[in-house]
């Protein structure tokens, strides 16, 4: 069996590929969404706290 | 031990331990990932009966545990913020949550894209996925609660009751295969006896459990930072955090 064809066998899965995959997929792009989002909102947290104090600095202000 | 506890517990230096720990925890858990799904997708055999649909295990049980075990997580920090008032406690809960019902979601999905192939149905209202699917609805319950009520502490309070009441789901899930003779089979890992299933697809899909398990610790942490920082607003080590790193 050359590279290719192994190759191509991997990803037929035995005819269960629609269904094996696809399941690979949605995990991998949950997850993934799970990891990122995080990361956004921390970072507009921090943005946005920051603004805050900013504000309220100069109105401390004479 | 209580001291510790305390130190760890308090917002300031939780944000701090948690920024440091959280990078080398979603290392380990890539590693061990990468070696789950070479070992499941690459090197396990084809099943005998099921051929090779049946490498969906590797990503539906590990979902399916962690759906279980991230709601126990959230129902015990639930009733330690509810018993001694710990604030991060509360954090931990509160933020469990979507990552929780995440995992239900994928270990409902991934189940129903499994059921096509093997039952000739995505879905069936067997015991074992309708109470898997009532977890799901638990934990939008617990976040819908959370984000419905105006005062924080109220929120946190009944979130975090509805979300010990609902525990109750979590033993009915894990006996419902044998309670209930339906469609879904019994327990293959967890059982007293040795697991039915052979060392070759047993370790790849230990390997994503405990990368499941570390993801959502890392997953977790970057949360509960977002979730102190919120919560300490006005707080002088959140002011003085934001000072030191303003010019960026």
């Amino acid at each position: 069996m050359t590279m290719t064809e192994s190759l191509v066998d991997f990803f037929r899965m035995g005819g269960y590929a629609f269904y094996v995959w696809w399941s690979y997929v949605v995990v991998t792009v949950v997850l993934a969404l799970n990891f990122v989002l995080p990361m956004l909102r921390h970072r507009r947290v921090r943005r946005d706290l920051a603004q805050e104090l900013r504000f309220a600095d100069r109105c401390d202000e004479p | 031990m209580w001291a510790f506890l305390h130190r760890f517990a308090s917002p300031p230096h939780f944000y701090r331990r948690a920024g440091a720990i959280a990078p080398w925890l979603g290392w380990i858990c890539l590693g061990l990932m990468a070696a789950g799904l070479y070992g499941g997708l690459v090197v396990a055999p084809p099943d005998y009966q099921q051929g090779e649909s049946y490498r969906i295990i590797f990503v539906h049980v590990p979902s399916a545990w962690m759906s279980m075990f991230v709601y126990v997580v959230m129902a015990g920090a639930s009733a330690i913020a509810l018993i001694w008032r710990i604030k991060l406690a509360e954090v931990i809960a509160i933020e469990s949550a979507p990552v929780g019902a995440s995992f239900t979601f994928l270990a409902l999905v991934t189940g129903s894209l499994w059921g096509k192939p093997m039952w000739g149905t995505y879905w069936v209202w067997d015991a074992r996925l309708t109470s898997e699917l009532i977890l799901l609805f638990l934990y939008f319950g617990v976040m819908g609660l959370y984000a419905a009520i105006e005062d924080r502490r109220t929120a946190g309070r009944a979130a975090g009751l509805f979300a010990i009441v609902g525990v109750v789901n979590i033993p009915i899930i894990h006996y419902s295969v044998e309670w209930w003779h339906t469609l879904h089979q019994g327990p293959t890992v967890t059982k007293l006896s040795a697991p039915s299933i052979h060392v070759s697809m047993l370790v790849p899909l230990l390997l994503m459990a405990v990368s499941f398990k570390l993801f959502y610790v890392t997953v977790l942490l970057h949360r509960a930072r977002c979730g102190v920082l919120e919560r300490g607003r006005n707080a002088g080590w959140v002011r003085s955090l934001l000072a030191r790193t303003e010019p960026e």
